[in-house]
């Protein structure tokens, strides 16, 4: 015990002598560690809320009746069930508007509700009687509290103008939610009598729908619809973790290289310890011992990063999955054990696989050749040897997932080889590019910069492959987001092509308001869009009836479709089908598909497959009377129009003063179109953030190795210095050198990155999303990115060159003086 | 886990080992023989040594470039491992103990000065010198501080190896070779680095010190002017050791 603790002193001793060594380890553990956990505390806070939105109606097997034709039924029919003796309890769910965000309200009935719901739990924390009688409650989270800026007891006004009962939160209440009396929420929802589902009480025993009482009005809602959205919002959480993952692994590159040049700086003092007596044992136990400590210093210091990091993209990965999914994500963060846990493990983690190869050399040194240098640098042609053969494996696990893999994950697989494959051959093509050059050169100095240059290459070709994977993953994700955003601009621009959109709140408002319209010089068309929600396979897919007009011939994009697709539609027995239920249920043109109707089953043929980005469930287009024909109950309340543009407003505003509240929702193109555009932006911020941060680290990995290199390069310049190259000249050099290698490594980033993002558009975005997109390059981007590689050298270089620049002679002279 | 006490590590099924005593030597090395695989062939640099040293004397082991001495001392201190031959020291058959139990030797019964010093250069002159003492679980401060006089390094405590002179840097080692109070020293060309008046003034410290410890004092070196200085000189050629 003794000897290990002198022994880890003496380890120790070493960072302080060499503070900057130790300031980049560290650095790079904690930015990994920050990446990392950043990226799960945002996945972990996002399920969360999933979960506990989930259990809102139960403990994973709470059913509910719900309207058979969606949307709300009348509450007579609970009043019927209830006489009929049903164990049920009504709830009205809605969206109201309150300053700039929108919430969900929920309407209950405390008193009927079962106890194994979480909202019954809510109901006893509370006081039933407050919540029940005047003024009434309005039970919300702590988080939602916030986000309403709003303390205990305040009564916000919706932007409808209704005043909400006196808040009350209370830690078990799910996020988003704001929870009233039933009767409440009918008036500040504007639906008196109108119910959204009735819960059914599990534990007694109702088995089947009670089609007796009231006819085929409500059906049984299975709990699964419940989990649909943690299994929508599966891909979304996976390429995150697939981005953060990424990040880490960039991070730990400094790590390796920062501990590897560590080991290589200690390799002196290593083999004295042994010829002293300390056995190889006590050395790697104190290595370890060491290692943990700085796990644990870097590790803390990036879960607090990563919290940071995380709560900052919150916002941005709320309104994503508000946007994409209807998903409500708390917008506080609240993390418990196990994450802080997890991260100190992969800190642990990284560190040990990062510094694996130091221990295990330290195990096997021979205690002998005291005085010889690192073998590193000896063994180097052996060392690219293995990563050749390293990078063949690489990129046959990229063509193994390409041919055989059918999943998201085989995609990750295809990138990881690719990435994993490419880097190692980073140094071999630098290697090459430096010979030459030394071939190549012909005056002495320009032979002895090549040649240096060689020697510098080990000890700085982590930090340029942790250079090359962000270079490459900036190029490949920018290149796959530009894309995405030209193809999403053009279709959403195609899609979008009726000038107003609205939805009525029921079927007689709509017949009402159709009517009006008809009278409307200014309204060209009314569009009917139509939807009726079935399952096909487990997954939830929505009919959209539309009547096929000219709009649609001219403007609605298709990926393909058969010749006269939208007659072969408008004569019914053909449909549309959305690209990534076509993936997802390998459809074609021409194929059947078997579509579970109100009734039966209708077997339609496919004729068109059309692009629906951002879309997570699966659609079909079909003739406005076949969904009728096939769904008699479908709700009818929304509609697009085609107007003349200079009419729009005026139209907008007719509505709205003639109809009132009879519409739930109206918007114009404009306004579609930039909410589209600000959920796309929202989404990809996230992206944009981690790419930065990715390059940041590798920014870092650079600095980190080059102050490392910065003390054993004295000792190879005082030799070119005193034959009579001036230190200002000496720096020039080392910056030109620097700048060299990340041009270099920028060149190879630039088609890597390519392939990354092919492997993105064509494989993962097919895999997690179901669509395909165009691939587009973009040379004026390429050109950032070289900029960028050459920046981040530069910063990464200036602090060891302008240190080389001051070295004082009296410390180059000590080189021959110390016989180093 | 091993006893880190050097009496309890011999292996059982081991030779009987010869009695320490007054009579019989420190160190005792039979038959030694070392080869090494060179891209030419074998080389055999050892060919069956045979030594020993009682305790309190000191020897000179002399020879050319190449003759093996240092890979005789590396041997004798448990860094290399021998092809054939017996090493005893202090009663203990150093060619059967592990790689842990020749670490255990080493800090406890030996003191190593090599002719590049090999300080670590993170630790000051101080911490250096203690160094193989504090992991020995032998270190004495008044024993360091009389140490220390002794080598003239009283204002140099705080001093890292870098900012020493190289007759200083190798008194550091001397110290702490000697901070343990070992049984035997190990020199292996300690003044090579040195001129001779720092050479002559390092071999002299460490001539005192072998006398004031009792320990006896095993050099290898090239020059026969300093290898006067010690009791008995031998020389090593061919793999095989003489009188000279």
């Amino acid at each position: 015990m003794r000897q290990a603790l002198w022994t880890l002193a003496t380890l120790v001793s070493h960072w302080r002598r060499h503070p900057a060594n130790l300031a980049t380890l560290l650095i790079g553990l904690a930015i990994a560690t920050a990446l990392w956990s950043g990226v799960q505390a945002l996945n972990e806070q996002a399920r969360k809320s999933y979960d506990r939105a989930a259990a809102v109606f139960g403990t994973g097997g709470a059913r509910s009746l719900v309207s058979t034709r969606g949307g709300l039924f009348p509450q007579d029919l609970y009043v019927r069930l209830r006489l009929a003796g049903w164990k049920v309890s009504p709830v009205l769910e809605g969206t109201v508007r309150i300053g700039a965000n929108s919430f969900r309200l929920i309407g209950v009935e405390p008193l009927t509700l079962p106890h194994e719901t979480q909202l019954a739990r809510i109901r006893d924390d509370s006081g039933i009687d407050s919540f029940l009688k005047s003024p009434w409650r309005t039970i919300v989270s702590p988080e939602t509290l916030l986000d309403l800026g709003e303390a205990d007891g305040a009564t916000p006004v919706t932007a409808s103008g209704q005043r909400l009962p006196p808040l009350k939160a209370l830690a078990n209440a799910p996020p988003g939610l704001l929870i009233v009396d039933i009767g409440v929420a009918q008036v500040l929802l504007e639906r008196p009598e109108r119910l959204s589902r009735l819960i059914m009480n599990e534990r007694l025993g109702a088995a089947a729908p009670p089609l007796a009482v009231t006819g085929d009005a409500l059906r049984l809602a299975e709990p699964e619809e419940e989990q649909d959205l943690a299994r929508l919002t599966d891909s979304f959480h996976l390429n995150l973790t697939a981005f953060g993952l990424l990040a880490y692994l960039v991070g730990l590159f400094i790590v390796h290289a920062s501990f590897g040049l560590a080991f290589e700086q200690r390799l002196p003092m290593v083999r004295n310890m042994r010829a002293v007596g300390v056995s190889a044992r006590t050395l790697i136990a104190a290595m370890f011992c060491e290692l943990s400590m700085l796990a644990l210093i870097a590790g803390s210091a990036g879960m607090a990063c990563g919290y940071l990091i995380a709560a900052a993209l919150l916002p941005d990965v709320a309104a994503s999955l508000e946007g994409l999914y209807g998903a409500q994500v708390a917008g506080r963060l609240a993390l418990d054990a196990t994450w802080w846990i997890a991260g100190l493990g992969m800190a642990a983690l990284g560190a040990l696989a990062a510094a694996a190869g130091g221990l295990f050399k330290a195990f096997h040194l021979p205690v002998l050749s005291v005085a010889q240098p690192f073998a590193w640098r000896e063994a180097q042609q052996k060392h690219m040897r293995r990563q050749a053969v390293f990078a063949g494996f690489g990129f046959a696990a990229s063509l193994a997932a390409l041919l055989y893999g059918k999943s998201l994950y085989a995609g990750f697989i295809l990138i990881a080889g690719v990435l994993l494959g490419a880097a190692p051959l980073l140094p071999l093509a630098l290697a090459g590019a430096l010979w030459l050059g030394e071939k190549s050169a012909t005056g002495t100095v320009t032979r002895w910069f090549w040649a240096d240059s060689r020697q510098q290459l080990p000890g700085l070709s982590l930090a340029l492959m942790a250079l090359l994977l962000a270079l490459a993953t900036n190029v490949g994700v920018g290149t796959m987001v530009e894309g995405f955003r030209k193809t999403f601009t053009q279709w959403l621009d195609q899609r979008l092509a009726a000038e107003v959109y609205f939805e009525a709140a029921s079927d007689p408002d709509a017949r009402r308001i159709e009517a009006w319209l008809e009278k409307r010089p200014e309204v060209e068309a009314i569009l009917p869009v139509w939807k009726a929600k079935i399952r096909l396979e487990g997954r939830p897919v929505d009919v959209i009836g539309l009547r096929p007009h000219e709009t649609y011939r001219a403007h609605f994009p298709m990926l393909s479709a058969a010749e006269a697709a939208w007659d072969s539609v408008r004569r019914g027995g053909a449909v549309l089908v959305s690209e990534q239920l076509a993936q997802r249920l390998h459809l074609e043109l021409g194929a059947m598909v078997d579509i579970p109707t109100s009734g039966d089953h209708w077997r339609a043929e496919v004729v068109g497959v059309y692009p629906d980005y951002g879309n997570p469930k699966g659609q079909l287009r079909v003739d406005l009377d076949s969904l009728v024909q096939h769904w008699p109950d479908v709700q009818r309340t929304s509609y697009s129009l085609r107007v003349a543009p200079n009419a729009v407003s005026g139209l907008i505003g007719a509505l709205q003063a003639e109809f009132g509240p009879k519409i739930a929702r109206i918007i114009d193109q404009a306004a579609l179109k930039k909410l589209s555009t600000s959920i796309f932006e929202r989404t990809f911020a996230v992206t944009a953030a981690l790419n930065t941060l990715t390059l940041l680290v590798s920014a870092i990995a650079l600095l980190a190795s080059l102050l490392t290199l910065s003390n054993l390069r004295l000792a190879q310049l005082a030799p070119v210095w005193a034959v009579g190259v001036t230190r200002r000249r000496l720096s020039e050099l080392e910056l030109l050198r620097i700048l060299f290698f990340a041009a270099a490594t920028a060149a190879l980033a630039l088609p890597l990155g390519l392939v990354l993002a092919w492997c993105l558009v064509a494989v993962v975005n097919v895999q997690a999303f179901g669509w395909r997109l165009p691939f587009y390059v973009f040379p004026g981007q390429w050109a950032q990115i070289f900029a960028l590689a050459l920046l981040t050298a530069l910063v990464a270089s200036i602090a060891p060159i302008v240190r080389l620049a001051r070295t004082a002679p009296a410390d180059l002279l000590k080189v021959f003086a110390n016989e180093r | 886990m091993h006893h880190e006490s050097l009496n309890l590590i011999i292996q059982p099924g081991t030779k009987a080992p010869p009695a320490c005593t007054a009579l019989s030597p420190l160190l005792r090395v039979v038959g030694l023989k070392k080869t090494y695989a060179t891209p030419q062939g074998p080389l055999a640099v050892l060919k069956g040594v045979d030594l020993s040293l009682n305790a309190g004397s000191s020897l000179a082991l002399m020879g050319e470039s190449g003759s093996g001495k240092s890979t005789l001392l590396h041997l004798i201190a448990g860094l290399d491992e021998a092809d054939d031959g017996e090493i005893w020291l202090n009663g203990v058959l150093v060619t059967a103990l592990s790689d842990f139990e020749r670490a255990a030797l080493r800090r406890e019964t030996l003191g190593v000065v090599f002719q590049q010093f090999n300080l670590i250069p993170s630790l000051t002159t101080g911490d250096n010198i203690a160094f193989q003492a504090r992991i020995a679980g032998r270190f004495d401060p008044a024993w360091q501080d009389e140490l220390i006089c002794r080598l003239g390094l009283k204002n140099l405590t705080d001093r890292y190896p870098e900012q020493l002179s190289v007759g200083q840097q190798q008194r550091v080692a001397i110290g702490r070779a000697f901070a343990t109070r070992p049984r035997l020293l190990l020199a292996d060309e300690p003044t090579g680095n040195l001129d001779e008046a720092s050479g002559d003034d390092v071999l002299q410290l460490a001539l005192e010190l072998v006398a004031a410890t009792g320990c006896a004092f095993l050099m290898v070196t090239h020059s026969a002017r300093l290898a006067a200085k010690l009791e008995q000189q031998v020389h090593l050629s061919s793999g095989v050791l003489a009188k000279p």
